[in-house]
């Protein structure tokens, strides 16, 4: 068999620059992995001296999907180093916008960046043609999520209102009841979407590896809980370090991480298999037609999963304003910020996994370490492994067809490779 | 500018050193402006499309420039445009990015990456305009939607894009928001140009300038300002320096 070489520059339809290299020689595999040659852009280093109440507005801007993720956790590990405590409306607050970004990242990911790849084409652009109401429910969909998030942050990427403590602008009754309305409308455009992935070809691949996410005992954890893994690991948040080992490798600006084995998976699959049981039971009835049992441990996979996500986050959205209705929604001022020296570990899962925020301040509240651990990161030596398992699997198959679906396996990961270029060695202290 | 045979004008969106928040809030300006893609045809947008062709007549950059190869693949690209844009913060004023600027560069590197450092190549953080010419800019981080969609369509019948010279302050005034100063909170707005709908202010918080600093702005005035507001010297650097370090360092030069 004579030679294949696949080199795949600056992948498209994902977040970020990133290069497929194979190379395969008389059937054997000389090289073969995923590098990420994206700009690093230093933040951990650069937030060091700045003011707390900066800190979230200036880590949102390392990602615009994933804006309310970083602020949100950003906030979380502000507060923990100062003792800040919310009040159960900002809790609401908080949930209902970390879900209007879930849905608005995976619908993204699964409509815009991976549905072309089933429909033949290069993007969605040309859908607007043929399929122009698949594109239409994706632009509703994604106008839904965008505006839950303004309403409550004042715009979804790179949100204003989210504060320590809590927020500085508060949604009235009627914008939380229109927003309600239109989520409820937007069931049928989720019966709809399951439908459409139920019937999509994923390509076939299984490799098992560990999954790793947070959780909750009282609900499937995207905010705060500890963090477990699917070789029955638990850590509290503060030993994160424990489980992401970050460790460098010469052709890429994102570190690798691994905990039990070589490697593990992070995202809404890892997600999915942790905390299955917690999932709202119109997503449980979801994950059905799509064939989502636990344990799953085909990658491609990653998107169904999101879809699955997708109905319990509208699920949930509509239950929380209820709450918040049935409360009484009113501005609250947030507490006021007791400053001292001290340290705070904040998690979330954020859509493409679980992500880390560590910050040391000193006792005028100025930060002096940072550290930022993202899940694109910690995917990175699991997509290789599976890159590696892979291609021996279809050597046989056309160039052409091998580089697509090494193109898809990494966009199945949905990865944020803005996001994942800033790392950090240093021990604090 | 020459429309291709189907009528629509090519355009590329490119991205260096950024969050890419600036490209999708322009795939979210398709939920109201689906019709934009009856004038434009899209041929290079690496986040959303796998289509990559070269014969673009406008260029939008986002992002910073942040190494050498940078540098290369940004002038291959201004030879090609007719019209080059810088799309948001990042492109037009180095934004964010700059605030690794105010630290010994060698130091930055090494607390990301230890002794590795070397592995990874990055100087100071320039905005588009400081490698290229700029025919254009859209302001903001991120940018605001409706701004693009007027931007583009001044760009495709030859006028000069409507970006505001004067601060955020007059819209945040016809707003009819109570100035954040009274409520004990900073904000950049005096000296901020406008054309965000002064959206921080109305969602409760000062203005960061994340737009730049408006063309001839005063800023000796506005630093009393903030002395009056009782911030200490360190405080009034945080917020001239949070988007505009580029910008400060260059002054001080």
């Amino acid at each position: 068999m004579s030679g294949k070489k696949i080199e795949v520059h600056h992948v498209t339809r994902v977040e970020g620059h990133g290069n497929i290299v194979v190379d395969i020689k008389n059937g054997e595999i000389k090289e073969c992995r995923f590098e990420v040659v994206e700009a690093p852009r230093f933040f951990e280093a650069f937030v060091r001296g700045r003011p707390y109440y900066e800190l979230s507005h200036i880590t949102s801007r390392i990602c615009g999907i994933c804006a309310v993720g970083h602020a949100t956790t950003s906030l979380r590990a502000t507060e923990k180093a100062f003792s800040v405590e919310l009040s159960e409306q900002a809790w609401l607050l908080r949930k209902l916008n970390f879900h209007g970004e879930m849905i608005d990242s995976h619908v993204l990911h699964t409509y815009y960046l991976v549905a072309p790849d089933f429909f033949g084409v290069h993007s969605v652009i040309p859908l607007v043609e043929t399929h122009r109401e698949v594109v239409e429910r994706a632009l509703r969909i994604k106008k839904l999520s965008g505006d839950l998030c303004a309403m409550i942050g004042g715009r979804h990427t790179h949100p204003i209102a989210l504060t320590v403590g809590g927020f500085t602008h508060t949604p009235t009754e009627r914008e939380l009841r229109e927003i309600q309305e239109r989520l409820i409308a937007a069931r049928a455009d989720m019966d709809v979407t399951v439908d459409l992935f139920a019937t999509l070809p994923w390509p076939e691949f299984e490799r098992e590896t560990e999954y790793v996410s947070l959780h909750k005992d009282d609900e499937y954890a995207f905010i705060d809980g500890t963090i477990v893994t699917s070789d029955g690991f638990s850590y509290p948040i503060e030993d994160y370090k424990k489980v992401t080992n970050e460790h460098c490798v010469p052709f890429s600006t994102a570190k690798w991480t691994k905990h039990n084995r070589d490697s593990y998976m992070v995202g809404a699959l890892a997600r999915l298999n942790n905390n299955f049981d917690q999932l709202h039971p119109r997503a449980k009835e979801a994950a059905k037609k799509l064939g989502l049992k636990p344990l799953v441990t085909n990658p491609f996979l990653n998107t169904a999963a999101q879809v699955v996500e997708m109905v319990h986050c509208v699920e949930d959205s509509i239950r929380i304003i209820d709450e918040l209705l049935t409360r009484g929604i009113k501005p609250e001022e947030p507490p006021v910020v007791e400053v001292k020296a001290g340290e705070g570990v904040g998690a979330c899962e954020v859509p493409r996994g679980v992500l880390f925020h560590h910050y040391v301040y000193d006792e005028e509240g100025r930060c002096t370490e940072a550290n930022c651990i993202i899940p694109t990161n910690q995917n990175m030596a699991n997509l290789n492994a599976d890159m590696q398992a892979l291609v021996p699997q279809i050597l046989d198959r056309p160039q052409e067809e091998i580089r697509h679906l090494l193109e898809m396996l990494v966009r199945a990961y949905d990865p944020c490779i803005s996001c994942s270029t800033h790392f950090l060695t240093v021990e604090f202290v | 500018m020459m429309a291709g045979k189907n009528g629509k004008v090519k355009v590329a969106f490119f991205d260096f050193a950024c969050c890419e928040g600036c490209q999708l809030t322009v795939i979210d300006s398709l939920q109201t402006h689906l019709d934009l893609l009856e004038a434009v045809e899209i041929v290079n947008f690496r986040e959303a499309s796998s289509e990559q062709r070269q014969d673009y007549q406008i260029a939008f950059i986002e992002g910073s420039i942040t190494r050498k190869q940078d540098e290369e693949r940004l002038r291959r690209i201004r030879e090609q445009a007719d019209i080059l844009v810088a799309l948001g913060a990042c492109a037009h004023t180095a934004g964010i990015n700059a605030l690794k600027n105010l630290k010994p560069l060698d130091e930055v590197r090494r607390y990301v990456y230890g002794e590795h450092a070397d592995w990874y190549d990055t100087y100071p953080a320039r905005p588009v305009s400081a490698v290229v010419q700029v025919d254009a800019f859209i302001p903001g981080c991120p940018i605001d939607r409706e701004e693009f969609v007027e931007v583009v369509k001044a760009l495709l019948v030859g006028k000069k894009p409507p970006i505001p010279d004067y601060p955020v302050c007059v819209e945040c005034k016809l707003k009819g928001n109570v100035c954040v100063f009274h409520v004990g909170k900073v904000c950049m707005g005096p000296v901020t140009r406008a054309g965000c709908g002064a959206i921080c202010p109305t969602y409760g918080d000062g203005c960061e300038g994340c737009r730049g600093i408006i063309p001839n702005p005063n800023e000796n005035a506005m630093e009393e300002v903030l002395d009056e507001a009782g911030l200490t010297l360190d405080e009034i650097m945080d917020r001239f320096t949070m988007f505009n370090a580029y910008r400060e360092l260059e002054a001080e030069e």
